[in-house]
């Protein structure tokens, strides 16, 4: 960085109602799950873990780490500090969404399949996803140099978007339990007129918290970027 | 004209030898990551015998299993050593400094490495064959084509991540976490193709798990060798 660092004290956010506004659709929505959506015939009341479940799981695995891979090979490519917050942030938010999936998921199995945990293709795959992403943050974490720090996460960050097809395909020849998908089919989905109406609201909703997280992370490193550049500035 | 006028640069493949016999010449004269890897490896899978219930289990159905856990394990410490031998000195700057191409000190690396798990396994499988009693006659062949697959796969990947991890503040344990993921799909299609072939069926029943070996050799020597020049400082 050749430029001066702005003044610190101009760094201060103005207050930002994306979060808390995104926070009250997942809380809205959940209320139109709970009490104005019919109950499952065979699930029963299990199924309404599908509002989030699902769309976490969608969010986490297409949109978040979609962004990590792509913003990780834009930044290996023009070098711009601001993709390599992208994909930190992309990464952890991704890594809340995944979490929530992999609790709600063993909620649900439980019920439904009668076991906690199975090694099905899919569920493996998000497991070792995680495990690979917590391993990013640790990288992140052990590397003192900036540009070195995005290279690196750089790296990790492209090399994980082939791997995940290869884990997937080995458990899925190794056997599989986890349903087809419902909602995202070529054929007509198959579920009733109201919950696919709650499930597109949720996924909505929580479309707005990924994006209210994404940003609030991000500020978070620009602001800590900056930090650091004025400790260097006066070191 | 002089001799360092004459002197050509090396050509991609030619260079990566010459980082691979460096190595290697290292490996050789010291001997002692080699010989450490050798003994874990043949520990590991002389103390998996005694966590398994001899009626319950058969040694067919757990021998696969051992044998490539093991040689994960033991590979891991080979691939700490790849880059953690430059560190002294700094002794990386010399190969940055030298006129080949960053593909090439990856390659040559990774050859390096390739030779070392090679040799890991070249002990392993028939230790494991003899200590679990296992009828392997013409499936021998076979199963040395898997390790083939299977090293490659662990080399490609691990050397990459050794460059980063000797470069960041927890090195001997960023590499585990890192590598292992990415070792799932090579240690279950090695498991599956090798069990396959253990328990005495054609090796026609191991081919789906043998193309994904192929595959993700294919796709990760490729991505690695484009990824690695991006881990060195510039």
């Amino acid at each position: 960085m050749t430029s001066a660092p702005a003044p610190l004290v101009a760094a201060r956010p103005r207050r930002d109602l994306l979060l808390p506004i995104s926070i009250l659709a997942v809380a809205l929505v959940y209320v139109r799950a709970l009490a104005f959506t019919p109950i499952e015939a065979r699930q029963g009341a299990a199924q309404k873990i599908m509002y989030v479940h699902a769309t976490s799981a969608f969010i986490a695995l297409y949109v978040a780490f979609v962004l990590l891979a792509i913003s990780s090979l834009l930044y290996l490519w023009l070098k711009d500090e601001k993709l390599d917050r992208v994909a930190e942030s992309a990464a952890e938010v991704g890594l809340v969404f995944t979490t929530v999936v992999l609790i709600t998921g063993p909620l649900w199995g439980k019920t439904i399949w009668g076991a906690w945990w199975t090694w099905d293709a899919r569920l493996t795959a998000t497991l070792f996803l995680w495990f690979l992403i917590v391993a990013y943050q640790l990288m992140r974490g052990a590397v003192e140099e900036r540009g070195r720090r995005a290279r690196y996460s750089a790296v990790i960050g492209i090399l994980a978007a082939p791997l995940v097809p290869f884990i997937h395909l080995s458990v899925y020849l190794f056997r599989t339990l986890h349903p087809m998908p419902i909602l995202l089919k070529p054929s007509a989905p198959s579920m009733p007129r109201e919950m696919v109406t709650t499930f597109v609201l949720s996924f909505l909703a929580f479309t707005l918290l990924f994006i209210a997280l994404m940003r609030e992370r991000y500020r978070l490193a620009t602001l800590r970027d900056r930090v650091e550049g004025h400790e260097g500035e006066h070191a | 004209m002089t001799d360092l006028e004459s002197a050509k640069a090396p050509g991609t493949l030619a260079a990566s030898w010459i980082v691979a016999r460096k190595d290697l010449a290292i490996e050789f004269r010291t001997r002692t990551a080699f010989l450490s890897a050798l003994v874990f490896a043949l520990l590991g899978v002389t103390i998996f015998f005694f966590a398994w219930d001899a009626t319950a289990v058969a040694a067919a159905d757990l021998a696969p299993g051992v044998l490539w856990v093991i040689f994960t394990f033991a590979g891991l410490l080979g691939l700490q050593r790849s880059f953690g031998l430059e560190l002294a000195d700094r002794a990386i700057d010399g190969l940055l400094g030298a006129p080949i191409a960053r593909e090439a000190i990856y390659l040559g690396k990774a050859l390096a490495n390739l030779v070392f798990v090679s040799g890991i396994l070249a002990v392993t499988i028939p230790a494991v064959v003899l200590f679990y009693n296992l009828p392997l006659g013409p499936g021998i062949g076979a199963l040395a084509g898997i390790a083939a697959l299977a090293a490659i796969g662990l080399v490609a990947v691990g050397t990459l991540f050794s460059a980063m991890a000797v470069n960041t503040r927890m090195a001997e344990l960023l590499l585990p976490m890192l590598s292992l993921p990415f070792f799932v799909p090579i240690v279950m299609a090695a498991a599956q193709s090798s069990a396959r072939l253990m328990a005495g069926r054609p090796i026609a029943e191991a081919w789906p798990w043998l193309r994904i070996l192929v595959a993700y050799d294919i796709v990760f020597v490729t991505a690695c060798t484009l990824a690695f020049p991006y881990t060195l400082d510039e």
